[in-house]
Order: C-alpha cells, then sequence, then structure tokens
C-alpha cells in the first residue's frame, strides 16, 4: 500500500509523521520510507541505517555533436528554448530541457545524441524492518520531477507493494507533488490550525479531489491558532484522522532529530489512530 | 532600487511573517512580491485590495482533435511523459502529465494534436492595508511554469518600483532550491534566509545557501525559534561566519507569530513590544547594508 504525506504549506509537520510512522510500524512490519522532497530531504537526519545501494541518477540532456546541416529543426521544435541555433553553432541549455527526446529525435542527421548528465544521488538505507530511501537534486538542477519519478521507479522496482510505503512528499500544490502522489493509494494532508495551515489546506484539497485519491487531514500542533481547520474539515466532510499535541518539548525533539513517539504516549496513540484508518482502508478494498 | 528576496529552504520557518512585518514596516516605500506562487499566504496579513487582475499563460498543452484522429498512435509511441492515454479506443492527454513538448503534435501524420496556451494561473496588482503595492499570484492547481509566474510577479513589482521610484522591492519567496526559487533569485540585490534551529533547519540553510552563492549575491540571515536549540543556533552562527553571511537577528520561540496570524495582522500591529522591537532593529539593519553599493 502505497501512502504519501503532504501538505501545501512548508513546515507544517510532513517529515515528522512520515519519519515517526514509518519507525512506529517498523517495530512491528516492513516499511518502505522513502523521501521525495528531493530539493530539501530531511527524513534521513532522523534514520539511521547501514547503506544498501548509493547511485548517482541522471537525466537525459541532448549533446551536439557537431556533425550537421544546421537546419535548425531542433532550436525549432523545443517548447523550452532549451535548443539554440546560433550561426554555425548549437547550444544546449541543460537546466531548462524537460528531456522529451523531440530534438534528438526527429533531427535529420542525428547530431543531437540524449546523453546522460547528473541530476541528482539517491541513497537506500537498512535499519531493522524499515527501509528508507532518499533522492537529493544537485544544487542548480531547477526540475525536481524527473528525479522525483526516478526514485519511484526505484522503490517500484526493489520493494512488493504489499507492504507499506510511506512517501515523504515535496510541499506547494505544483508539479513536484503532483508526481509524488498521483500513483499512491491514499494522501495524508499535514496542516497546522492556523490560517497559513487552512489556506493551504484547502488549495491542497482541491489538488487532491483532482487526482481523485482518498485522503485524510493530520492536525500537527493542535491546540495553538483557532478553530478554522477543524471547521472546514467538518463542514466538508474530510476525515481527521489525528491530532498531535502543540507542545514544545515535541519540537524540541524535532530539534535535535530525535523520534518523538519514542517519548510521549500520546503521540504514539495519535499513531495508532492514523494505523488504523490504513487497515480499514485495506478491508475497505478486499469488500 | 533594491530587489530584497526572502527565502529560507525549509517551509515553515516563518518567511513570510518576516516579509509581512518588513513590508508593513516599509509601508509605501516598498512594493511587495509574493512569489510563493504555488502557497501563497502574504495577503493574509497584508490584506490587500485587488486593483488589477491578470491570467497567466505560460507554456503549452497538447489537445487531441478527436475528429482528426486515425488512431496510428505515434503520439503515445513518443511521448516521454506517459502522458497520451488509450482508453475506449481512443487517444487523449492527460493534462496533468502534459509538459507541453509539442514532440506528438510534430509527428501527428493527419496534424490532429494542435498546441494550446496553457492558462497556469492569475496575477494581481493590489494596494495592500498600508497603502503600499502588492504584486501576487495564484498558481492553477498542479500547474507546471511556477517559475515564469514567479518572474511576471517580480518583473511587475520591479517595473512598478521604478516607476514609482521606490527605494525597494521585498520578494517573498518559496521553498526548497528548485525552479520558482531559482527565478526569485535572479536579479536580486540582497538575500534574507530565515532559518530555525533544528536538524533540518541546518540542513536546508547549508543548501539553499549554496544555490545563492551560484548567483553570487550578498547575504543575510535570520534566525527564528533561536531558543528552542542552542546548541543548533550556535552551529549556526558558526556557519554564518564561516561563510561571511551577515547575523541580522535572532527571533525567540513565541506563539505570538501563530496569534498574530490568527488576528490576521503582521507581528508589529499584534505585539508592540518585544518581537517588533527585534524586527524593527532587524529590518533597518536590512536597509543599511543595502546602501553605498550601487
Amino acid at each position: 500500500m502505497d501512502i504519501a504525506i503532504a501538505s501545501g504549506k512548508g513546515g507544517t509537520g510532513k517529515t515528522t509523521l512520515a519519519t515517526n510512522l514509518a519507525s512506529y510500524l517498523a517495530e512491528k512490519d516492513k516499511v518502505v520510507l522513502v523521501d521525495l522532497d528531493v530539493e530539501e530531504p530531511n527524513s534521513g537526519l532522523f534514520i539511521n541505517g547501514e547503506i544498501v545501494h548509493e547511485m548517482d541518477k541522471f537525466k537525459m540532456i541532448p549533446v551536439w555533436n557537431k556533425d550537421c546541416s544546421l537546419c535548425g529543426l531542433c532550436q525549432e521544435v523545443c517548447n523550452y528554448n532549451a535548443v539554440l541555433h546560433l550561426g554555425v553553432h548549437i547550444m544546449v541549455f541543460s537546466e531548462l530541457c524537460h528531456s522529451c527526446y523531440a530534438c534528438s529525435e526527429l533531427c535529420p542527421d542525428s547530431a543531437l545524441p540524449m546523453k546522460p548528465k547528473k541530476m541528482g544521488r539517491l541513497k537506500h538505507l537498512q535499519h531493522g524492518k524499515l527501509s528508507f530511501v532518499e533522492s537529493r537534486l544537485e544544487i542548480g538542477q531547477e526540475q525536481a520531477v524527473p528525479l522525483i519519478s526516478q526514485t519511484k521507479k526505484y522503490i517500484n522496482e526493489n520493494f512488493y507493494q504489499e507492504i507499506i510505503r510511506i512517501y515523504d512528499s515535496p510541499p506547494g500544490t505544483s508539479c513536484p507533488v503532483i508526481e509524488a502522489v498521483k500513483d499512491v493509494d491514499y494522501v495524508i494532508l499535514v496542516t497546522e490550525p492556523t490560517p497559513f495551515g487552512l489556506h493551504d489546506l484547502k488549495l491542497t484539497v482541491e489538488m487532491i479531489r483532482k487526482l481523485d485519491k482518498r485522503y485524510g487531514v493530520v492536525i500537527n500542533r493542535f491546540g495553538i491558532g483557532d478553530e478554522g481547520v477543524s471547521t472546514y474539515c467538518r463542514e466538508e466532510n474530510i476525515a481527521v484522522l489525528a491530532k498531535i499535541p502543540n507542545r514544545r518539548a515535541i519540537a524540541e525533539l524535532y530539534s535535535r532529530g530525535e523520534l518523538v513517539y519514542k517519548h510521549f504516549n500520546d503521540v504514539k496513540e495519535q499513531l495508532d489512530l492514523i494505523i488504523r484508518s490504513f487497515d480499514q482502508l485495506v478491508v475497505g478494498e478486499s469488500v | 532600487m533594491k530587489e530584497i528576496v526572502i527565502i529560507s529552504g525549509k517551509g515553515g520557518t516563518g518567511k513570510t511573517s518576516l516579509a509581512a512585518a518588513f513590508a508593513y514596516l516599509g509601508g509605501t516605500d516598498i512594493v511587495t512580491a509574493d512569489c510563493d506562487v504555488d502557497a501563497a499566504d502574504l495577503h493574509l496579513l497584508l490584506q490587500p485590495e485587488v486593483k488589477k487582475a491578470e491570467d497567466f499563460y505560460s507554456g503549452q498543452l497538447a489537445r487531441i482533435d478527436q475528429d482528426l484522429c486515425n488512431q496510428c498512435g505515434c503520439c503515445e509511441e513518443v511521448c516521454r511523459f506517459d502522458a497520451v492515454k488509450f482508453l475506449n479506443g481512443k487517444y487523449s492527454i492527460d493534462t496533468l502529465g502534459c509538459e507541453g513538448c509539442g514532440y506528438c503534435s510534430h509527428v501527428c501524420p493527419v496534424g490532429a494534436i494542435p498546441m494550446e496556451e496553457n492558462n497556469v494561473g492569475e496575477w494581481y496588482i493590489s494596494t495592500t492595508k498600508v497603502g503600499s503595492t502588492m504584486v501576487h499570484a495564484r498558481l492553477g492547481i498542479g500547474a507546471e511554469n511556477s517559475g515564469k509566474l514567479v518572474t511576471k510577479v517580480k518583473n511587475e513589482a520591479k517595473k512598478i518600483a521604478e516607476e514609482k521610484d521606490l527605494d525597494f522591492v521585498l520578494v517573498d519567496g518559496s521553498p526548497g532550491v528548485g525552479c520558482p526559487v531559482v527565478s526569485s533569485l535572479s536579479g536580486a540585490d540582497f538575500v534574507i534566509l530565515v532559518t530555525e534551529p533544528t536538524v533540518s533547519g541546518l540542513h536546508d540553510l547549508i543548501r539553499v545557501h549554496q544555490l545563492v552563492n551560484k548567483f553570487k549575491i550578498r547575504v543575510g540571515c535570520i534566525i527564528n525559534k533561536a531558543d528552542l536549540n542552542l546548541k543548533v543556533t550556535s552551529e549556526i552562527k558558526d556557519f554564518l561566519t564561516q561563510e561571511k553571511i551577515v547575523h541580522i537577528g535572532d527571533l525567540p520561540y513565541n506563539d505570538i507569530f501563530t496569534n498574530a496570524m490568527v488576528n490576521g495582522q503582521t507581528i508589529i500591529e499584534y505585539d508592540q513590544n518585544g518581537l517588533s522591537a527585534i524586527i524593527n532593529v532587524s529590518w533597518k539593519k536590512i536597509k543599511k547594508l543595502q546602501q553605498g553599493d550601487n
């Protein structure tokens, strides 16, 4: 079962929930935790483990081999202005390239073969029953989507879908999040009970509904702010799976890279509530 | 005119609350730009009145004309984004998957795939509650090209600042190090990194600083929730010294940020005492740092 943990607003507690939930589940069962926030991957700061595998990840970009008639078709077909025909040169701007292959495959002289360019690095760790996979984008690379999609591919090739696979997603509502959540079975939206949290939760719910995913909300820092998020969820019939209390001691544990549920029973109880809702999902599927 | 960009790498460190406070202090001397276009929150504190709204088109999306399509499948074969779907005997485009490259359109033998301009959002010019101009936007759900919308918002803000001969454009950026952040950095004069003393905060600060370094922009840093973890705060300070980043100020861990937000107020309006005083000093420091390097 694939579960994504997402939020519109950054810093609402996605990583806290993902790492605590995965580690807690892994006390009993095999679990995979995947950090898909490739721009700023943080889950790894909370997980220790032995390295199983590490590899560079590449995106394919056209490289001009100079053996060409300079017809300019490459520039014409590129919708991203990533290929320019300048005098007797063809220039490729790899940051702008989306790896669509059009220039390369339509070139009558085969003068733009696609070659790999490093965009990031994937790491796979093991700690007891917990497998942890993260990818981090090279600084200066702008596109997170291809790295997210390759990381998902690695997961599908290396882990059975029968086990719980948890995806810590990037913030926002644009293309990187869509790539992270579009294939999962269930999305947990983490929010905080504040006007910013509510505003961004609404945007995220709109996105999840467009993707037609099943989802539920976890309210983090519960107790701070106002009633807006609770009221909204009630009015929209959105399941609130759990409420993690607002407590300075929790923020302090997080600040040190420690797991919270090991210190606070009430947090563990909230995780149990979330896990119970997964069980219902599985039952729901078999009916 | 100087362009000051506020970013953080990690989300939720207090960028927007601080941007709103600075915008409040700056009053009508500045133009504010909310460049966190896919989760824009600044308007909740500055309560702008929209004066002008415009659709934003960027990039294209493929569409298959069913009357012309001969179902050869060439489009599906060339699409690297898995965006051509074959369902119930028909080819169609999954608009969330389509990246608008146009390859399918080029290879379609019967010209059945027009590329259409893509409406990715809306942008606005507004007047904030302090009477200053604010440029902001709303990116369509799941849209591509957030970087281009960021550039649009920033350029409009700059244009207005130049026309009115104002001192500053203040940009609230997005989290991460990807395309919207890169777009918000291009052309900036000064970057304020807002961080927090958590292992994640420091980790993300280092990464986003690497990105800022590529642009050779001067950098300052504000440590929010500085008393949450004194050990990490001192690590952050060491990093600032080592990288010659100006340490602008420290803010305490405090629920006032949230309380002000609940009231729809900037911290300056909500809390006239401690926090406001620190932010005031920080803002003065930031303004001073912009002098004498024209």
